[in-house]
């Protein structure tokens, strides 16, 4: 689909600023549209007004203090930030994590991503102008966060886990109440099937769309679905395994070409995917201590350590310095969607303004996660 | 031009599909909660506001103001002075102020309180004009709901 316009002059060229109040942007995200009629010719985003110095605030307060913030980066899924920085932090000390409590890390966190998700999908369909869809997400979306309430005490904010384990135990009911959500998601992916995967409307919109290469993909750095989309089977839970994932059987999905429909694929298969983790957790969680006992104040050695998990969204990672003090010295973070987001103006090139919308969707954006 | 009446046909169905999945919704019970008539239990866990928590017998707070709340509250949002005064076993707080507008409910000072003083109360939906209202007192206005300068929301 390579419009005329290309070899038209550049003054034919007009620019519009889509954001940084734009519905399909999803948060504060400002992009410069160069257009030839209904063509993009050119795409610049505009980050940054939603930057509050995350790393910054972690340099200048105890390593305790900074939890509450992991979940403010990534706002939809925030307990896989929580889990990277707090294995970081283990790693470094050298902290055993209580059996219980990294079984109970791994069934929130895999909660949270399917959670994130369901936000993804309703949110996407929502942007190529399907309303129905997001009822039916939220409906889901809503039973998975009544668990997560109680469990963690908020429904966004996340902020339960602790060194060493969680912060308290889960309520009696937890496994009864998550068998019970976790069946009912199991029957409403046929309803998923036919109201969106099977409907003309919606692969037309999103067939041979927005089509990733494998090349591109590795030359920006994209993680998560958005490379599995493209035919990469790369997983951080599998290909650098941490926690106790090597101990669960679940598998990675991938797409075939990496257009927008292969990553919608690929999303609902990892839900189907985490549901499995999930079930598996709950039948092998052990009995015993949620945290291990620490001392009162830990200092980070000097030294540095870096983590990565696998986030709703792609590869997370922490990198973190200490210089012997409890205060850490440098903290970076390594965020999936900044990478997704860096390779949309190559990929939006000569594209229809409505297909750059849908393709910029399935990349499933998080902008406080990119500002940060 | 087979194909093109065979994509018609296969288009047509999926809609139909569709239509079927939002037609069987319709006739399924409601699960939408209609928020400000109608309201769901806090959860359990549930982190609003911190209050205080007092002595059964003395009805006074238990907070003995050693000021680990205050030091590692992240946002640092919350004041603590004490004093022991004559006749006193020990020290009790004079003033123990939390900055709403900055606090995040992380449930850091909660859970660092070396005698369990403080607790998240379930008060939800506040909401007020001015900076100042969120200025909240924790002594004045104990057991920690405070009534005086706003009223919550959802309150009518």
């Amino acid at each position: 689909m390579t419009p005329q316009a290309v070899s038209k002059p550049i003054h034919y060229r007009y620019f519009i600023n889509m954001g940084p109040q734009h519905p399909s942007t999803h948060g504060v995200l400002r992009l410069v549209v160069g257009l030839y009629g209904e063509y993009v010719l050119s795409l610049e985003p505009v980050i940054g007004y939603g930057h509050r110095m995350q790393e910054l605030m972690a340099e200048r307060r105890p390593w305790p203090a900074f939890l509450p913030n992991t979940a403010r980066m990534d706002y939809a899924c925030g307990l896989p930030h929580q889990h990277c920085y707090l294995l970081a932090i283990e790693k470094m000390l050298g902290i055993a994590v209580a059996q219980r409590g990294e079984y109970l890390r791994v069934i929130t966190t895999e909660i949270n991503r399917i959670v994130s998700h369901l936000l993804w999908l309703g949110a996407n369909l929502l942007d190529l102008g399907a309303f129905t869809p997001i009822l039916y997400c939220f409906d889901d979306r809503e039973n998975f966060l009544d668990i997560l309430e109680d469990v963690t005490g908020s429904r966004l904010t996340h902020c339960w886990y602790r060194a060493g384990g969680v912060l308290n135990d889960v309520p009696a009911d937890f496994a009864d109440r998550l068998r019970a959500v976790i069946k009912r998601m199991y029957g409403r992916f046929e309803i998923y099937k036919n109201l969106v995967t099977d409907n003309i409307i919606f692969q037309k919109r999103t067939k041979d769309i927005g089509i990733i290469t494998p090349d591109l993909a590795r030359r920006y750095g994209a993680t998560g679905p958005v490379l599995r989309g493209s035919g990469i089977a790369y997983d951080i839970r599998k290909s650098m395994p941490y926690s106790i994932y090597p101990q669960l059987d679940f598998d990675i999905p991938v797409g075939e070409q990496g257009d927008c429909f292969d990553r919608y694929i690929v999303h609902i298969e990892e839900m189907r995917q985490s549901l499995r983790i999930i079930e598996q957790c709950i039948d092998r969680l052990p009995e015993g201590e949620v945290r291990t006992k620490l001392p009162k104040k830990m200092t980070l050695p000097p030294g540095d350590c870096t983590f990565s998990v696998e986030g709703a969204r792609g590869e997370v990672t922490y990198y973190l310095v200490g210089d012997g003090s409890d205060v850490p010295y440098r903290l970076k973070v390594r965020a999936p969607c900044f990478s997704n987001l860096s390779l949309l103006p190559e990929l939006c090139e000569d594209m229809l303004l409505a297909d750059m919308i849908a393709t910029m969707g399935s990349l499933d954006l998080v902008i406080p996660e990119v500002d940060r | 031009m087979k194909k093109y009446f065979s994509d018609l046909v296969t288009g047509a169905k999926s809609l139909v599909a569709g239509f079927i999945v939002t037609f069987k919704a319709l006739l399924s019970p409601v699960v939408t909660v209609q928020y400000p008539r109608e309201k769901l239990p806090v959860g359990k866990g549930y982190r609003g506001h911190p209050i205080l928590i007092l002595e059964d017998d003395t009805g006074r707070p238990k907070c003995i103001a050693c000021g680990s709340c205050m030091r590692l509250c992240p946002s640092q949002c919350i004041t603590v002075q004490g004093e022991k005064k004559e006749g006193d076993k020990r020290k009790y707080p004079t003033v123990f102020q939390v900055d709403f507008t900055r606090c995040s409910l992380c449930g850091t000072c909660s859970e660092v309180c070396p005698v369990a003083a403080l607790e998240y109360s379930d008060v939800y939906g506040l909401a007020g004009f001015t900076r100042e209202e969120f200025q909240y007192d924790l002594l004045a206005d104990l057991p920690g709901l405070v009534e005086t300068g706003f009223k919550p929301v959802s309150a009518d």
